[in-house]
Order: C-alpha cells, then sequence, then structure tokens
C-alpha cells in the first residue's frame, strides 16, 4: 500500500495530516510518517485554545479561516464556542489591551471593549480587581486530546497510509527524489514535506537548508472536576494565562509559562516553578480555584522562527522539498494552513499567500 | 520554604527508612520525606494515633523499633509531606513538597534515594468498583491503622501470600472471613519451599496462619478465582469458579454471601518518582510490569539518584530493608561519608530476596487472569472506561498507551492511571499481539498525586507577576 508514494509527509501534527489530506483530495498519492502517534505532539497536548484575541493581526484571516475549520469539525474534536475575555489589572496592561486588540479588530476579528461591570455580569467568580477587559463573541475551544483520534480516522477514510512510531533519521538527496532512512526500513519519494513542528530543525540541517527554528517548551496543567465556575475562555492582557472550565467540569489552565527539556529527550519536563507562577496567576484571576487540586502538568514544544511567522512554501533550491511549521496560533490555523499547503504542492494558487521559507529572518 | 539535605529520601517504609539510618549514622546531613502520619510505610503502618492500646503484633514490633530508632537519631523528618515533583539540578536534586497543612516546601539535597514502595494490581473483574470490594493491601492498611476487620463475612481472594495474612487478621480482630479463594494452587506452594526455608521465621508464621483458617473451618479453595462480585449498593454475594493452571475459569460457578470482598494480584512497582527524576523503567517479563532499575547497592544509571525496595521491583519487606541500608551506605559513601556497603550485606540482600522472588512467582500475571476483565468491566475507573471502550479505540488506531489516554481518557481521572495503566497495557498489547514490552507506559507528569492550587499557588503578590515581553503582535 506504501510501494509509490508520490510524495511523504514527515509529522503526523495537525499541519502534516490536514496537507496530506489535501494532497489526496487533489489527486496525489501522500504517504505520512510520524515518530511517534499520529496528533500527539504539540497537536495533541496544547490548551486547545481557539481564541481570535491571542492571534497575530497578520495571520488573523488566516485564524478567521482556521476557526471556521474547526467549527465545521465540531463533537468530533470537541468544539465549543463559548466568547472569551482577556484582562488587564493594571493602567498599563489596559493600555496594552486597548492598542493591540483595537489592531486585531481592525483585522478583523469582532473584539469589543466591556467594562468590568458587564464582565462581572457574565462572569461573576472572576476577581474583582480587572480594570480592563475585551470580549470576542468567536472564542473558544476545542479538545486538543482528540486531535490524534480524529486525524486517524480521516486519513484511514481518505485511504491515505500512516506509519506511526516511524522516525525519520536521515534524508539523502538522490535528484531527483529523497530517499529517507528511517526506524522501519527506508523509503523512496520525489517530493518530501517536512512538517515536523519543534522537531524541523534537524531535517532543514539534512537537506543543507538549515533553517533557525527553536522551541518552546509550553506548559498546561488540568484539574479535578469542579462545580461550574466560568463559562467562557478567559485570557490575560499579557499572554500569561489562559483558562477554560471544560463540559467534564476540570480546568485547563495554560499561558504559555515554560518548561524544560528538547524534542531530543522525550516530551519535555515540567518546571515547578513555572507550574507555581501559572497556578498563582489562574488563582488570583479565578479566587474560587484555591479550593481545586491539580491533577497533571504537562509541556509540549511549539515551534517558532526569529519573526515568529510561519515556514510554508518551497525549501530554497531543492526541487521538490517544502516545508510547513512554526505558525504562531498553529493548533487554530494548522488545518487552513494545511490546506493552503497541499493547494501549493498540488500547484493550484492557494487563497491567501504562503510564508516563503526562504527569506531572511530578522527577530520580532 | 526551603531545606537543604545532603541525601534526601523519599518514602518512610522498611528500603526508605533504612536507607534513612544508614545515611545518617555514616554521617551525612539527611532528610526523609514520606506522605503518611509517621514512618513504617505500609507493611508497618503505625495504628491511628485515636487508638492508644492494642495488642503488638510483628509488624507493630517491627514499626514500632524503627520509629523509635528515626526519633532518636538526628535526621530531619518530614511526615504527612507529599513529593509533587523532582527536578534534578545544577548540583543535585530538588523536591517540591506538599504538606498536610497546606504549606510548600523545597527541598535541595545533593543525592536522592527513591524508596516509593509498590501498589497493588487487581484483574477488573464484573462488580469490583461495588463498595465493599477493596484491595488486599487497602485492607491491610485500613486494618493496621483502625485496628478494624474489614468485615463480618469477608470474601478474601486473589494470588500471593497476602491473602492468608488479611484473612488472618481479619480472624484476629474479629471478623469473619467467608471463604479464601486463591488461583495459586498447592503446588505452586510446594515449588516455595526452598525458598521458605531460608525463612524459617516466616514461614512458621504463614503456616500458623493456615492452621488457625484450617482449625476455624475457614473454606481454603486453591485453584479458585472471584469471576464476579454483586450487589445493589455494595456487596453482598461473590461467583467463583475454579481456575485452569492458566488461571482461565472453567469450573461451574458457586455463589458466597458475603459483606465484603478483598482482592488482590499482586504488586506493581510505583515507578512514577523514578521516571520523573529521569530513569526510565524496563519491562520485567515474568514478572509482567514495568520497573525502573537499580543494582543490589542501590545505584541507578543516574550518579547522584538511588533507589531501594520494591519500588525497584517486588522483593518483599525483609529484602527492602538490606536494600534501603545498602542504598543509604551507597549515597552517604558517595558524599565521602562512611566506608560504603560491605560484602556481607550484600549477601545478606540477595539471600533475602531469594524468599521475596518466591513469594512474588505466584503473583505472576498467567494469560487467564485477564478473562476476568468482561466487555462490560470498568478498567479505568475514575474515567468509567470499559474493557469495550478500550478494544473499540485500540481497533480505530490507537497504537499506545498514551493515544487510547488522549482518545478516551482512560488514566486521565484523579489517580492519573496509576491504578488502571497496568491493565491498560496489557489489553492493548493482547488487542495487537504484541509484547508489553512495546507497551510503555505514559509519560509520567507531574504533580505525582494531587495538590491543591492554593498550596501551590501560596502567598502571591501580582506585582512580582514575571512579565515577560508581550507576545508579537
Amino acid at each position: 500500500m506504501t510501494s509509490n508514494p508520490d510524495i511523504i509527509v514527515i509529522g503526523g501534527g495537525i499541519m502534516g495530516a490536514s496537507t496530506a489530506l489535501r494532497l489526496a483530495e487533489g489527486g496525489m498519492h501522500p504517504l505520512l510518517l510520524e515518530r511517534g502517534d499520529i496528533g500527539q505532539g504539540a497537536s495533541g497536548v496544547n490548551a486547545g485554545t481557539l481564541s481570535l484575541q491571542i492571534k497575530r493581526v497578520a495571520l488573523m484571516d488566516y485564524a478567521l479561516r482556521g476557526y471556521d475549520l474547526w467549527r465545521s469539525m465540531g463533537a468530533a474534536v470537541g468544539f465549543h464556542c463559548t466568547g472569551g475575555y482577556t484582562l488587564a489589572f493594571t493602567p498599563d496592561e489596559a493600555e496594552m489591551l486597548e492598542t493591540r486588540q483595537r489592531l486585531k479588530r481592525e483585522a478583523g476579528a469582532p473584539i469589543r471593549f466591556v467594562t468590568p461591570a458587564e464582565l462581572r455580569i457574565a462572569e461573576p467568580l472572576l476577581s474583582d480587581k480587572v480594570v480592563a477587559a475585551s470580549h470576542c463573541p468567536l472564542d473558544g475551544y476545542a479538545n486538543s486530546s482528540l486531535t490524534g483520534q480524529y486525524f486517524r480516522t480521516r486519513l484511514k477514510q481518505a485511504a491515505i497510509p500512516y506509519r506511526e512510531a516511524c522516525a525519520v533519521e536521515i534524508i539523502h538527496r538522490d535528484d531527483p527524489g529523497f530517499t529517507l532512512q528511517t526506524t522501519q526500513g527506508r523509503f523512496q519519494t520525489p517530493r518530501i514535506l517536512l512538517a515536523a513542528g519543534g522537531w524541523l530543525a534537524p531535517m532543514t540541517d539534512m537537506l543543507g537548508t538549515p533553517l533557525p527554528v527553536h522551541a518552546r517548551i509550553n506548559t498546561v496543567t488540568v484539574t479535578e472536576r469542579l462545580p461550574r465556575l466560568t463559562t467562557t475562555v478567559i485570557g490575560h492582557a499579557t499572554g500569561l494565562l489562559t483558562m477554560k472550565q471544560k463540559p467534564n467540569g476540570t480546568m485547563l489552565i495554560g499561558g504559555g509559562w515554560q518548561g524544560q527539556g528538547t524534542p531530543w529527550e522525550g516530551r519535555g519536563r515540567v518546571s515547578a516553578e513555572s507550574v507555581i507562577g501559572n497556578l498563582a496567576l489562574a488563582r488570583f484571576v479565578l479566587p474560587a480555584l484555591g479550593t481545586a487540586r491539580a491533577l497533571r502538568s504537562w509541556t509540549g514544544f511549539e515551534a517558532h522562527v526569529p519573526d515568529f511567522y510561519p515556514l510554508a512554501g518551497a525549501l530554497p533550491s531543492i526541487e521538490g522539498a517544502f516545508v510547513l511549521g512554526c505558525v504562531r496560533g498553529g493548533y487554530t490555523i494548522g488545518p487552513y494552513i494545511g490546506r493552503l499547503m497541499g493547494d501549493f504542492i498540488l500547484g493550484r494558487e492557494p487563497e491567501l499567500p504562503l510564508f516563503d521559507p526562504g527569506r531572511r529572518f530578522e527577530e520580532n | 520554604m526551603s531545606t537543604e539535605a545532603d541525601i534526601a529520601i523519599l518514602g518512610a517504609g522498611p528500603a526508605g527508612a533504612n536507607a534513612a539510618l544508614a545515611a545518617d549514622q555514616a554521617g551525612a546531613r539527611v532528610l526523609l520525606v514520606d506522605d503518611q502520619p509517621g514512618p513504617g510505610g505500609q507493611v508497618w503502618r503505625g495504628k491511628s494515633a485515636a487508638i492508644l492500646e492494642a495488642p503488638p503484633t510483628p509488624e507493630s514490633r517491627s514499626g514500632d523499633a524503627l520509629r523509635r530508632a528515626i526519633a532518636a537519631s538526628g535526621m530531619g523528618h518530614l511526615s504527612d509531606s507529599r513529593v509533587w515533583t523532582i527536578e534534578r539540578g545544577d548540583a543535585g536534586w530538588h523536591l517540591h513538597l506538599a504538606d498536610g497543612a497546606g504549606q510548600r516546601r523545597r527541598i535541595n539535597t545533593r543525592s536522592l534515594i527513591l524508596a516509593p514502595g509498590a501498589r497493588e494490581y487487581v484483574q477488573p473483574l464484573p462488580g469490583w468498583t461495588l463498595p465493599g470490594c477493596i484491595g488486599l493491601a487497602g485492607a491491610t492498611a485500613m486494618m493496621k491503622r483502625d485496628l478494624l476487620p474489614a468485615g463480618k463475612r469477608v470474601v478474601v481472594c486473589g494470588t500471593g501470600p497476602l491473602v492468608f495474612f488479611v484473612a488472618s487478621e481479619i480472624r484476629r480482630l474479629g471478623g469473619g472471613v467467608a471463604a479464601i479463594i486463591t488461583a495459586n494452587s498447592r503446588s505452586d506452594w510446594l515449588r516455595t519451599l526452598p525458598a521458605l526455608a531460608s525463612r524459617p521465621g516466616l514461614a512458621a508464621r504463614g503456616a500458623l496462619w493456615i492452621a488457625d483458617l484450617i482449625t476455624a473451618g475457614v473454606p481454603i479453595l486453591w485453584r479458585h478465582t472471584v469471576t464476579r462480585i454483586a450487589g445493589s449498593e455494595r456487596v453482598q454475594s461473590v461467583e467463583v469458579r475454579r481456575v485452569d493452571a492458566d488461571w482461565t475459569p472453567v469450573g461451574a460457578p458457586l455463589f458466597i454471601e458475603a459483606d465484603a470482598c478483598c482482592i488482590g494480584h499482586g504488586l506493581v512497582p510505583n515507578s512514577e518518582p523514578a521516571s520523573l527524576a529521569g530513569l526510565k523503567p524496563r519491562f520485567d517479563r515474568k514478572a509482567g510490569y514495568w520497573a525502573p532499575q537499580a543494582k543490589p547497592d542501590g545505584t541507578t544509571a543516574i550518579p547522584s539518584l538511588f533507589l531501594c525496595g520494591d519500588g525497584a521491583g517486588i522483593r518483599g519487606a525483609a529484602a527492602a530493608e538490606i536494600h534501603g541500608r545498602l542504598a543509604g551506605l551507597s549515597a552517604a559513601h558517595s558524599l565521602g561519608f562512611g566506608p560504603g556497603p560491605d560484602n556481607a550485606l550484600h549477601l545478606r540482600y540477595l539471600k533475602a530476596t531469594r524468599f521475596g522472588a518466591a513469594m512474588e512467582t505466584l503473583s505472576h500475571p498467567r494469560p487467564g487472569l485477564a478473562a476476568l476483565t468482561t466487555p462490560e468491566t470498568p478498567v479505568c475507573r475514575c474515567e468509567n472506561i470499559s474493557r469495550l471502550a478500550l478494544e473499540t479505540e485500540i481497533a480505530s488506531g490507537a497504537a499506545s498507551v498514551m493515544a487510547v489516554k488522549s482518545g478516551i481518557r482512560a488514566g486521565m481521572g484523579a489517580c492519573g492511571g496509576r491504578f488502571c495503566g497496568t491493565a491498560v497495557a496489557r489489553i492493548l498489547a493482547a488487542a495487537n499481539g504484541r509484547s508489553e514490552s512495546e507497551v510503555p507506559p505514559a509519560t509520567a507528569r507531574p504533580p505525582l498525586c494531587p495538590v491543591s492550587i492554593a498550596t501551590l499557588a501560596g502567598d502571591f503578590r501580582y506585582e512580582d507577576l514575571p512579565i515577560r515581553k508581550p507576545a508579537p503582535l
């Protein structure tokens, strides 16, 4: 079944799987290789926030379209539209919130500012120390734990072969085409798409086109099941907190607090200080959390390049090699940018522009 | 709040307490951390402080002697303190604790000895979640602490020596035993005789338990198992069947009325603390569990990390005591305290492991054990996930414990998979025709036990929030 792929997709996260699905729709025969389980890297361990309030201005069009795709996936991915609030607790934070949310509204996110009194009606248990807040009715979340199950099913339905526990160890350029040496043997292919998230860097190194891919190590914590405390997605003006109570009553708390480790050493290590800081802020924002118990904290690797814009396009000067990753807000945008990537490889004009991996990277 | 130590020991059971005493005697600055009110662990658990006097037992005597030795030593001892995570630092280890009073504490230690002990494996079977059904180990813990029997008409079921200990304790404390049901045969026990002979004291005690039970007319059904526990609100009766040599139920069912059922199928090392510390567990094919590896002297693959007792593989309390001493002496010696362990202690340890290993053999899982778990039986108790739900998810392509956990929440509840992880891995391996050695446990994640957010958050001043550079716009 895997004898003649016309492209090998390396990485079975949201982006790799979405691209593979688009390619198959377009008549190509992709083979997908995943070093672990489908959808269990960053795609499966992030906090699942689908919030337009925390998306980059220049990526808002992509986020809005990605959001629509998540909505259409619906219950199979645990999609919920709840609306969301972003909170400021100091005059400085309020000013930052005002500036940033105005630009995001101009970029197309239906964000409006609400008074602390309005906020209190919607979310009465939040801290009374809020000085400013913004609201977006589209904000919500999906259940990232279901990513693997969902995309595995979609790949099977589309008859796209995939291999799990298949790590790519060496990529050899055959001119034309590539030979991949993996933990499950060798594969030959005329084209490759690198969609390996935090594991991208050594692959671009092997191809002689190193890209400055780094990984942040984001921490998420979940509580035991609690009585209903909040009904919306709660964020903080600095981005240091995202919080949502799931339908089963558990509270999922994130905010990009950093863990330790590298993608090469496993799944990352939780830093105690980060968990303490993250939960202290969560409890400050929602005092009723104090009586709850934290059940589990974990980490995931979020890849980025220095300008924090995506890599999405052809690798410079290597015929048949493509790369997709490093999308800030990649959970929300992933399914959509995967489609664009698929269209590009199929030789179609993508609906929105891609992001040239050959550009010069400057620090943001 | 933070505390400094040369050697911190996690766990104050036979292994950890003896490791602490040995390291303390060697001259190291020692800190012993345990989640119980007093040292002793599961096997030498002390009685509740509310009980003033009770007749002594061999367990209470050993425990009391240990508690006196620790109190008389100069070591630091933090009881009622749960380690919620372990971090490796530049110059040693950081243990993060939450105590019963809701305080958070950090221990900075040069070396770390883990003595996390074991937990019980119970093969899920219909009715095992009914009130009145408890593990054999859980029953011993309750009886040692509260000195109350598990019931008036208890069916005691399982493998290994614990069934006989639990049954005789129930009778000693004034309860009644309806029957002892064990999948082991008399010849399974006969095969342990050479090892039993190495510990004549323990063997004699076991013989006394059995003699007492026979004299009292308690039926002992060798090579039988409970296949179903029934009752509307709580345990009312059990269904019992004969098993073949593979432990597959074969005979016609018989029914026994009961007000409680104590059941257990051996012990499994608590491997999570070692995993958090960076020590990967290995699969023990015979024992059927994953265990972090330690040498007889307690050293591990990580230089400043030591591991001892049942947490490194089930060898029983007698071996754990000596393994603890060895680990304590090794850890102290590696920091320049004392001469380290000597050969005689090594030999005593190896001899002691023979008895523990023979007892463990009685609980090595056999193929038929899995048949107890019917498709409808809940396997993950926290999230109420049946074997059928697990197998459906596996058939859809979930190929690892992590994938099954993500897809249907098996192991995502309050216990973090500590109760169901072994059963889930065995079901996964069987469904895919793979060896259990290819199905590693889910990644260990902190906290090691549920911790209050108020405790973790502590005193927080908003002004101290480390505001990083805001996210790129």
